[in-house]
């Protein structure tokens, strides 16, 4: 493949405390996400997963290695650009949404538009199209406590794909959902891809991995494996 | 499978005799997959005529051991190394790989566990990306959705595997190697 890609990761290390008390939480991990690329990540707790969503959107950083992110290196940015960075080009999923209870869905999905300088009016339209295209028109204007987990999830998903980000980066977003209103979640992620962005995926969960085109599993902060899939057409024509 | 590779890993740990053996496989498959002797016999002159294994002689009552021959271990360490496909399965033979690979030495398990839960995901990937590219339609999609929870199940029970390998090696002290200076036991 040719184009940029959206994540790019090389050799990169990262190494909680000095000396004995040293722990190494991510190892000589080479990753690269292209556009349109859902890679899960699985490993049994403690194995890493965490460690390197947090360097993929520069809420960490790498101790030794490099990460890009749509060709910027996140080692070399200013404090400044770093956080434009996360704001124009990363979205984030969390288990628990995190979406600030005083303010409307529409006014959560429209927030990293507006504190990046984009006018209000402008923000809250984008903030509705991309709430319509999760399956929440018309509830743009509830607040997250009088949505249910699975419509919160949704608006969590709006506001980390809203505006030009082209990087989604989920940490178990299906946790505290129902295996019905996971799939939905999963297939929304799944559709944000196939329109172009790219997205990291983690999970323990085996079934939502299964939407990924790429698995990655770590252990003790190595990458020891991974799945590759052929493309869909030849796995139906086998159908 | 395989009553042929499961005898295979048997013989890998020591020469047996027949009824040995199936005493041995019934034993390590937790008596889920009964054998019986003739089976047992049958199958060992197949492995002996493929050169898998060898006769060792007769005893003084009669009985014939066999042990393992260097093609029948690359026969086994191959076994080990592929997944399991659906279609060969009969009987649930990853339980039963798991099994013997946790009583033969030199097999890495948590490898053998990966290889398994790797070639599973995949699966599910597969089935992931049939049920949501192809048009729906409900006797297909329950069909897809059982395939999809089963791998599921199974990815859930390897991953319970791993655990209990790692809470057994961590309790069972490393084998013991008898010290260079300890005299021997027999003077």
């Amino acid at each position: 493949m040719t184009t940029t890609p959206v994540l790019h990761m090389e050799d990169v290390h990262r190494i909680h405390g000095k000396g004995d008390a040293a722990v190494h939480a991510l190892r000589a991990l080479h990753l690269t996400v292209h556009p349109g690329e859902l890679v899960a990540v699985m490993g049994p707790s403690g194995s890493g997963k965490s460690t390197l969503l947090n360097l993929a959107g520069g809420l960490d950083q790498a101790t030794a290695g490099k990460v890009r992110v749509g060709g910027d290196e996140l080692g070399s940015l200013s404090r400044a650009d770093l956080a434009a960075l996360r704001r124009r080009r990363v979205g984030y999923v969390f288990q628990d949404y995190n979406l600030i209870p005083s303010l409307t869905a529409a006014e959560n999905v429209a927030l990293p538009l507006e504190l990046d300088g984009v006018r209000r009016s402008k923000a809250a339209t984008a903030a509705r199209g991309v709430l319509a295209e999760v399956g929440l028109q018309g509830l743009g204007d509830r607040f997250p406590d009088a949505l249910s987990g699975g419509q919160r999830q949704r608006v969590a998903i709006a506001r980390a794909v809203v505006g030009e980000r082209s990087l989604v980066l989920a940490d178990e977003p299906t946790g505290a959902l129902d295996s019905e209103t996971g799939e939905q979640v999963l297939a929304l992620i799944r559709a944000r891809c196939d329109g172009g962005a790219a997205a990291l995926l983690v999970t323990h969960e085996a079934r939502h991995a299964g939407w990924a085109d790429r698995v990655v599993f770590l252990r003790d902060g190595l990458l020891v494996d991974q799945t590759t899939l052929e493309d869909a057409d030849s796995l139906l024509a086998g159908a | 499978m395989s009553i042929r590779h499961g005898l295979l890993a048997l013989l890998e740990r020591a020469p047996m005799y027949g009824y040995q053996l199936r005493t041995e496989f019934e034993a390590t498959t937790g008596g889920t997959w009964p054998l019986n002797v003739g089976q047992v016999y049958t199958t060992l002159t197949r492995l002996e005529r493929d050169g898998l294994v060898e006769p060792q002689g007769e005893d003084e009552e009669g009985r014939v051991r066999y042990a393992i021959t260097a093609p029948g271990r690359d026969e086994l360490a191959s076994w080990f190394g592929a997944a399991v496909t659906p279609q060969d399965r009969p009987r649930d033979e990853l339980a039963i790989k798991l099994a013997l690979a946790v009583t033969v030495p030199g097999v890495d398990v948590r490898a053998v566990v990966q290889r398994q839960r790797a070639a599973t995901i995949t699966h599910l990937q597969e089935l992931t990306r049939l049920k949501t590219r192809q048009d729906p339609d409900l006797s297909w999609s329950l069909v897809v959705e059982a395939m999809r929870y089963r791998a599921e199940a199974e990815v859930k029970w390897l991953d319970h595997c791993e655990a209990a390998l790692l809470r057994a090696s961590e309790r069972r002290p490393p084998p013991a190697v008898p010290a260079p200076h300890r005299r021997p036991a027999r003077r």
